[in-house]
């Protein structure tokens, strides 16, 4: 499934948490060596130039691929590989993390965070030329130039995630992954760092992998859309399509239950059940336990992911068509 | 199964059923070493019996300080300086500490964000309940525990009989929540302030506990403010919204007037900055700068530096909230022009 000009392709990847009880207690408690399996057979690739978006609930393991995307952990098993980055030097990650309070150092001033990547990597060779291009980087987001002597304290939080992004920005990067970069910040000023965001991917070409639980920013910053429940991706699919049309019963059952504030639906029934455990997953389909679809089949046999029209689904309803079924409410 | 139409709350002209909660012309503040900050200035509301008020703002806006304050928590150096806060008629901000320990829980409950730091880990969840059910109530250990099942059974945890002998953390976080509303609701109070119940909750179980405040305030005609900063969680759980700015209310009104008809230009910059789920656009229009710090608020209206029609007049007085269309707004766009 990796298209030609991909950016990256994550190929069947696994990544496996050892969340063992300590040695000793194993040797006398008699327990047993647990393992999680935070992200199962994810396979998925990026076409350059575009932004791809994982969404899923806490724990769905969404955040574990941008972690390994970006070689934070190792993987299991299965492979992750960059395409061809541009001027023949391998392709360059950077990542943006969630809360610009605790990613940016408090004792160093904005310009030497900005700084860092750019002398690490001798990017330039004078540091008048790093100082100039943290100026520009500072106007790129939106921020003064000298803004670059003051401390992360000194900024609100939507600056201080604009300063997050120049120093992703700072080591040119083609590629960055961004693990819910608005979700500590207020709306209005979401809006600005969406804005931005959306204005530096045209201006400078990047491709995004946004990582996100809120439903709303990815469908404004998505061209494809991969929904994870329990460390599988079940449905993956343009943007417009899985918000018009979602396949698997999880990607309807989360379109059904996000507040909407143009359309309230303020008397529904309720969506019983919550996501199990991933230290022990149902057998067969990992969703089957809450879905108003699930037959014998679904709890004995785990579904691949298939393609029906332009999307990708890993479901046995679909695949035999038995989307018709009585809802729940009905059953 | 379609539940009934919403029950709309009745106009105070014709019903004289008295207010779980008003609260007029509250100021709270907080002394500094550098002067004393207003968090909370001349703010006014009120809760009828069923009503869920929402309060909404972004953060530092004082949405919480105003939940605390009419809980009688506010931490030192908290202060209320002016206004009076009534609670199903008696009034509550003069009360001493030991009378204020006897109204809450009994006359009005809270649910705050995190579940797991709300209920004691040491502590079965039904020892919790039994606890607080015998603090407000006369009844009994065994009609305690019986409550406390019926509770648990009401707030929809399965297996309650079991449920009552585990601990905290053995419960998932929404069940957690579902345990703190049934601690709320333990002795029938008249009002819950729910201070970001569903904030860290995943949107499917966010959409169970909306729904699970929702029956309980039309069934026990509890009223509930509802303090949180997602816009969405007030479209589909709240009867009328109070729109916070800088310690002020800015606008009020029905949910569905503020949502479609926003008539202050802060509430419309924050409606149009919300992604909407139907169709995308380009940009998303944005309210630039950030909401003032308290020590730095400008003169006048707090908004006026980010405000695209402010005036000179915005800038020299502080607007009062006055009808506007369908609502109630502070701005001078409705009360004589912004000259």
């Amino acid at each position: 499934m990796t298209a030609p000009d991909a950016i990256l392709s994550v190929d069947h990847v696994s990544k496996e948490f050892d969340v063992s009880a300590p040695w000793l207690n194993r040797v006398i408690e008699r327990k047993p060596r647990l393992f999680v399996k935070a992200v199962n057979d994810v396979s998925f690739s990026i076409p350059r130039g575009s932004c791809f978006s994982i969404v899923g609930e806490s724990g769905c393991g969404k955040s574990t691929v941008a972690r390994l995307v970006t070689g934070l952990y190792s993987t299991s098993g299965g492979e992750i590989r960059f395409g061809p980055g541009t001027a023949g030097r391998p392709v360059r990650v950077q990542m943006i993390f969630q809360d610009p309070q605790s990613s940016l150092n408090p004792r160093w001033r904005a310009g030497d965070i900005i700084a860092e990547p750019i002398r690490e990597m001798k990017l330039r060779k004078t540091e008048d030329e790093t100082r100039d291009r943290v100026e520009d980087l500072l106007r790129i987001v939106g921020l003064a130039a000298d803004d670059s002597a003051k401390f992360p304290h000194e900024f609100s939080g939507g600056q201080r995630q604009r300063i997050s992004i120049a120093r992703a920005l700072a080591s040119e990067p083609e590629l960055l992954v961004c693990d819910e970069p608005t979700s500590a910040l207020d709306v209005s000023v979401q809006a600005q760092i969406l804005n931005l965001m959306r204005r530096l991917q045209k201006e400078l070409g990047l491709t995004y992998l946004f990582i996100s639980h809120d439903l709303s920013v990815v469908r404004h910053m998505s061209d494809t859309i991969a929904v994870m429940y329990l460390g599988r991706i079940v449905e993956m699919a343009p943007a417009e399509d899985l918000f018009t049309a979602p396949q698997h019963p999880y990607s309807q059952l989360l379109l059904g239950t996000i507040p909407d504030i143009h359309a309230p639906n303020r008397d529904r029934d309720l969506q019983a059940g919550e996501p199990p455990s991933p230290l022990n997953p149902p057998p067969g389909c990992t969703f089957h336990p809450r879905c108003p679809l699930a037959d014998t089949r679904c709890s004995r046999e785990a579904p691949a992911l298939r393609e029906h029209g332009r999307a990708t689904v890993s479901c046995h309803a679909v695949e035999e068509g038995r989307t018709a079924a009585p809802e729940r409410s009905h059953a | 199964m379609m539940l009934q139409p919403v029950i709309a709350p009745e106009s105070p002209g014709t019903a004289p059923a008295t207010p779980v909660l008003e609260v007029s012309n509250l100021t709270v503040e907080f002394p500094t070493r550098h002067g004393t900050l207003t968090a909370i200035d001349d703010v006014s509301m009120r809760i009828e019996p069923g009503e869920i008020l929402g309060v909404v703002g972004e953060s530092g806006a004082g949405k919480s300080i105003t939940g605390l304050a009419v809980l009688g928590l506010l931490e030192a150096p908290g202060r209320i300086a002016g206004g009076e806060i009534h609670v199903a008629g008696r009034r509550v901000d003069t009360l001493s500490e030991e009378e204020l320990t006897k109204v809450r829980g009994s006359e009005m409950g809270a649910i705050f964000q995190d579940p797991l730091t709300a209920l004691n880990p040491l502590f079965s969840v039904g020892a919790q309940l039994v606890e607080t059910i015998r603090l407000h109530t006369e009844l009994n250990k065994e009609e305690a525990r019986a409550r406390a099942l019926h509770l648990l059974r009401e707030v929809g945890i399965p297996a309650p009989e079991e449920r009552l002998k585990q601990f905290p953390h053995q419960f998932s976080g929404g069940m957690r929540q579902r345990v703190v509303i049934a601690l709320a609701l333990a002795a029938e109070p008249g009002l819950i302030i729910a201070d970001e119940p569903t904030t860290a909750l995943d949107v499917s179980i966010q959409a169970q506990i909306t729904t699970l405040l929702r029956r309980l305030c039309k069934e026990h005609r509890t009223g509930i403010m509802l303090v949180t900063h997602d816009m969405g969680v007030i479209a589909e759980t709240a009867d009328r919204v109070a729109v916070m700015y800088s310690g002020r209310v800015v606008e009020t009104g029905r949910v569905e007037d503020v949502i479609h008809a926003p008539q202050h230009p802060y509430t419309k910059g924050l409606m149009a900055a919300i992604p909407s789920l139907h169709d995308r656009v380009e940009t998303l229009t944005q309210i630039d700068g950030s909401m003032p710090r308290l020590n730095t608020r400008p003169s006048g209206c707090a908004f006026n530096p980010r405000c695209p029609v402010a005036g000179p007049r915005c800038r020299r007085d502080r607007p009062e909230l006055v009808a506007a269309g369908p609502n109630r707004a502070a701005c001078f766009l409705h009360d004589g022009g912004t000259q």
